[in-house]
């Protein structure tokens, strides 16, 4: 039996301070142990970006990452994006714009998209599409994502 | 999945004792990109995952006046955003970009990569045309190996039991130099590749003083090829750099699969090393 690890964390600007077992994903940390079931699982291996979480000011994918690996760092999920009753201009500009359909992907989207536009306001879409490569959606064939964030990008 | 235990190192010694005391049931994580996928995958039973990105000598980015040091952890972003680096490797900046995307990016590294010793790995051949040296460190001490002789078989290479990769040191680009990768697939991003290959030349006026070809995922280890002896002292034409192309097909030895067939590979190989070619002597004379 192998022991859980203690982790002190920021997540989503609050302090956390939790048990969890070394071989556990973040991706299944944040969900079962943590409650924050925004972060979805697609492929579990890497390839799809559902699972994507801002990490220290990075984009990762939580399914390869361990929750033990985040100790000391800050983590930001979908649940932080929102303000108290005010969507982040990017939620209000996939809703505007119909950028998903079932919607599993859209968690992951948001967050890839935050950070491009954080770093760089004014994209491109070439610049987002690229951006945009480690995120698949089954539905939507992507133009309805990328109009989005021009959409947002234009807003701010 | 096995449940592993996962120990933080934040020193060489550390890393190593953490190794060794668990011999081929641990494994170093580095960005953890292959590690916990594979792990998941039931590829091996692991009891330790040793973290060694928390240690200072794997995290050295250093361009020195005749070095330029690359720790094993330091993750692909940190090359190509680094403007000082991204200019005086692009080579380097050309395989740190494609590997997977900006998720993938900022977690794994040229280091995992070349432990990954994937014959498809993109971050190897561009390691082998800098006429990179591997550190490894080890319970008997610390060792180095020429980056065309650590991968040994897929997914094999040198390493022994409680070893591991700290740091690449590379000479750093002279007037004259350049070299660059470029890969085939079906796919722009998030792809493995088909065949892949990276070159890099030693201008002088314009008579090659010296080249380097290394060809991936046409072969069970990167190859490097006779291309780059072939021409050495011969002037950067196309001729002789179609010559040289020819030369890299005939040290293909792939073989087919569902991306490509062994045929489609030898023709890529000769494609990708005349364009490599090419934009590494451009590169060379931009650098002049
Ligand atoms: C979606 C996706 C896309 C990908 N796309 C590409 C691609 O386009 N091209 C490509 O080449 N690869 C690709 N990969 C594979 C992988 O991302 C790369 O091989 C990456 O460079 C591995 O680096 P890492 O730091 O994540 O390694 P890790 O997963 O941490 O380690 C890889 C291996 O090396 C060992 N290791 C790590 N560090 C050391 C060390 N310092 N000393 C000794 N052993 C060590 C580990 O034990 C493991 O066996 C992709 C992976 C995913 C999930
Ligand atoms: S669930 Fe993590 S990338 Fe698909
Ligand atoms: S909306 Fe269904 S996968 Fe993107």
């Amino acid at each position: 039996m192998v022991e859980k690890i203690r982790v002190r964390a920021t997540l989503n600007g609050e302090p956390v301070d939790f048990l969890v077992a070394p071989y556990v994903s973040l991706l299944d940390t944040l969900r079962d142990e943590l409650g924050l079931t925004g972060t979805k699982e697609g492929c579990n291996d890497g390839n799809c970006g559902a699972c994507t979480v801002n990490l220290d000011g990075r984009i990762v994918d939580s399914c390869c990452v361990l929750g033990a690996e985040i100790d000391g760092s800050a983590v930001e999920t979908i649940e932080g994006m929102a303000e108290p009753g005010k969507l982040h201009p990017l939620q209000q500009a996939f809703l505007e714009e119909a950028a998903l359909q079932c919607g599993i992907c859209t968690p992951g989207f948001l967050i890839s998209a935050k950070a491009l536009l954080d770093a760089e306001p004014h994209p491109s879409e070439d610049r987002i599409r690229f951006w945009l490569a480690g995120n698949l959606c089954r539905c939507t064939g992507y133009d309805k994502i990328v109009k989005a964030v021009q959409k947002a990008a234009e807003s701010a | 999945m096995h449940p592993f235990e996962y120990v933080r190192a934040t020193s060489v010694d550390e890393a190593i004792a953490a190794l060794a005391k668990h011999g081929e049931r641990a494994r170093p994580l580095a960005g953890g990109t292959d590690v916990l996928v594979m792990a998941r995958a039931g590829r091996w039973e692991l009891d330790a995952l040793v973290d060694i990105k928390h240690i200072p000598e794997t995290n050295v980015l250093e361009l020195g006046s005749s070095e330029f040091r690359l720790g094993s952890a330091v993750a692909c972003y940190r090359v190509y955003e680094d403007e000082q680096v991204a200019a005086k490797f692009p080579g380097l900046v050309d395989s740190a970009s494609i590997i997977g995307g900006v998720q993938i990016q900022s977690r794994a590294g040229l280091g995992g990569n070349l432990c990954n010793a994937s014959p498809s790995g993109d971050g190897i051949c561009p390691l082998i045309v800098h006429t990179t040296t591997c550190v490894i460190a080890g319970p008997n001490g610390t060792r180095e190996v020429a980056a065309e002789d650590f991968c040994t078989g897929p997914g094999r290479s040198v390493l022994e039991d409680g070893e591991f990769l700290i740091e690449m040191k590379m000479p750093m680009p002279q007037k004259g130099f350049g070299a660059a990768y470029e890969r085939f697939t079906p796919r722009n991003e998030m792809d493995i590749a088909v065949a892949g290959v990276a070159s890099s030349v030693q201008l002088d006026g314009d008579t090659i003083v010296s080249a380097r070809v290394a060809l991936a995922a046409v072969g069970p280890t990167p190859i490097l090829s006779s291309a780059g002896d072939f021409l050495a002292g011969k002037e950067a034409t196309a001729e002789n750099i179609s010559a040289a192309a020819q030369a890299a097909s005939g040290d293909a030895s792939p073989i087919s699969d569902m991306r490509g067939t062994a045929e489609q590979r030898i023709h890529l190989v000769g494609v990708l090393t005349r364009r490599t070619l090419e934009r590494a002597v451009e590169r060379a004379r931009e650098n002049n």
